[in-house]
């Protein structure tokens, strides 16, 4: 498999659904962050076909990865020191997830009154639902 | 203080309860007109319902209490772009009690977090309209005696009908129900009502395109119409806006004590023939709609 080095400290987020890394790159504000990133999309999976993975070199405290779980349900997150991997975490389900994810649906009041905080809580925690908490639309990943 | 933003906000026994009390008010209105004496219930209606705002204002005034509001965006602060949530924290400081009606979806929600007074979701857009429901549910109980045991069936526009949704869920929630989803293949019943509220809670469902066989299997049949703003080709409306039309022929293999609902206003798909049957009471069905109003405005300010 291709391997774009090892990193010494960092997170390895891996099992993303493949096309979904620019998405998580872009949530965990990366392109703000001074913190070398890998990214490596479609890889081949044994178990998924294909997937996106993202290398992190940085320390834990400079990521928000509650939020990871709300993208994608799916991913594993791979905390590296000294490079090895010391845990594999599944990531957290929040039940209440504020001002991260917007609400696309065009009937929302949210996209019409744009002061209002989106929200959006965690409805079907076996397939990682979320809905709006104003028009309980769910959030589309794809 | 309680809201009612969406029909499931009341669980299966204080829905009961509402009914109950609607019940009582049918049997002795009298007994009721003067209990909201006093107090004021705002009519804040971002988009024009008439029907539905005639019923609050009935409700209350039937209660002996007092109406003011809004009937269009155009004619409110909302025009000057003042938020919902503002309209409400001062709303709040005139009326007791209001219900909104707004064409965005949650627009009520919104209005809930910040008032002060008990906040009636009296429809916004698609989504959630509590008080069509509880009157779908109260004429049943009242004209059936139950609302358990019963096969219900849905005919008409069944993809977009919110009314018809919202009644599934609650519907769903009481024993031994089955339904009967009578509509064209591009207007059947969302996937997710399928999967979500039908399959999960292992719900006795078919569905067919044929309204005759049906009939004879039903007792409720709720009609809906095809509406033109769900489409967005007119060829498609055309070609399915009639495509059910309820006439005496088909009555005639209902069942004598088969009951047809209607949310109203009704266009082709009854045919005006049908009015005159005993069976028919979808105009009875706005008549329950002042009463359970009546019950609800009652049971949110808390005068029981
Ligand atoms: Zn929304």
């Amino acid at each position: 498999m291709l391997n774009i080095g090892v990193i010494n400290q960092g997170i390895v987020i891996d099992h993303i659904q493949a096309g979904g890394a620019m998405k998580i790159y872009h949530y965990l504000d990366l392109e703000n962050k001074d913190v070398s990133v890998a990214i490596i999309k479609n890889a081949k999976s044994n178990k998924m076909g294909k997937k996106d993975i993202i290398k992190i070199e940085a320390t834990l405290e400079d990521l928000d990865l509650d939020i990871l779980g709300a993208l994608d349900h799916k991913l594993t997150i791979n905390i590296i020191e000294n490079g090895v991997i010391i845990e594999k975490r599944n990531p957290k389900l929040p039940e209440i997830v504020n001002n991260v994810l917007k609400c696309k649906n065009p009937r929302c009041i949210t996209s019409v009154e744009q002061g209002l905080p989106h929200s959006f809580k965690l409805t079907d925690r076996v397939n990682g639902v979320y809905r709006c908490v104003y028009c309980e639309q769910s959030f589309d990943r794809r | 203080m309680k809201h009612i933003i969406s029909p499931t906000d009341l669980t299966v026994s204080e829905l009961n309860e509402l009914l109950d009390l609607s019940e009582e008010i049918i049997a002795n209105p009298r007994k009721f007109s003067d209990v909201c004496r006093g107090k004021k219930l705002a009519t804040l209606f971002y988009e024009p319902s008439t029907r539905t705002r005639l019923s609050f204002e009935a409700a209350m005034l039937n209660l002996g209490g007092s109406v003011l509001g809004f009937s269009s965006a155009d004619s409110s602060s909302a025009a000057k772009g003042e938020s919902v949530a503002d309209t409400i924290r001062v709303v709040s400081s005139y009326a007791d009690i209001c219900a909104i009606r707004h064409p965005k979806e949650g627009a009520p929600y919104v209005a809930s977090l910040y008032s002060s007074i008990p906040v009636i979701n009296a429809g916004d857009g698609g989504h959630n309209h509590p008080t069509q429901t509880f009157t779908d549910l109260l004429t049943i109980k009242n004209l059936k005696g139950r609302l358990n045991n019963l096969c219900v069936g849905f005919c008409g526009d069944l993809k977009f009908g919110r009314t018809v949704h919202s009644l599934i869920n609650a519907l769903a929630r009481y024993e031994n129900i089955s339904f009967i989803l009578i509509s064209p293949e591009e207007l059947r019943v969302p996937e997710y009502i399928r999967k979500e509220v039908l399959e999960a809670n292992n719900i006795q469902f078919e569905e067919t395109t044929s309204l005759e066989n049906a009939m004879p299997k039903l007792d409720i049949l709720y009609m809906t119409r095809v509406q033109r703003e769900r489409f967005f080709n007119e060829e498609d409306y055309i070609r399915l806006k009639d495509i059910y039309i309820l006439d005496e022929k088909k009555m005639a293999a209902a069942r004598t004590d088969m009951l047809v609902l209607h949310p109203l206003p009704r266009v082709n798909e009854i045919a005006t023939e049908v009015d005159s049957d005993p069976r028919a009471v979808y105009f009875k069905q706005a008549q329950y709609g002042v009463y359970v109003r009546m019950a609800l405005i009652m049971k949110l300010l808390e005068i029981v």
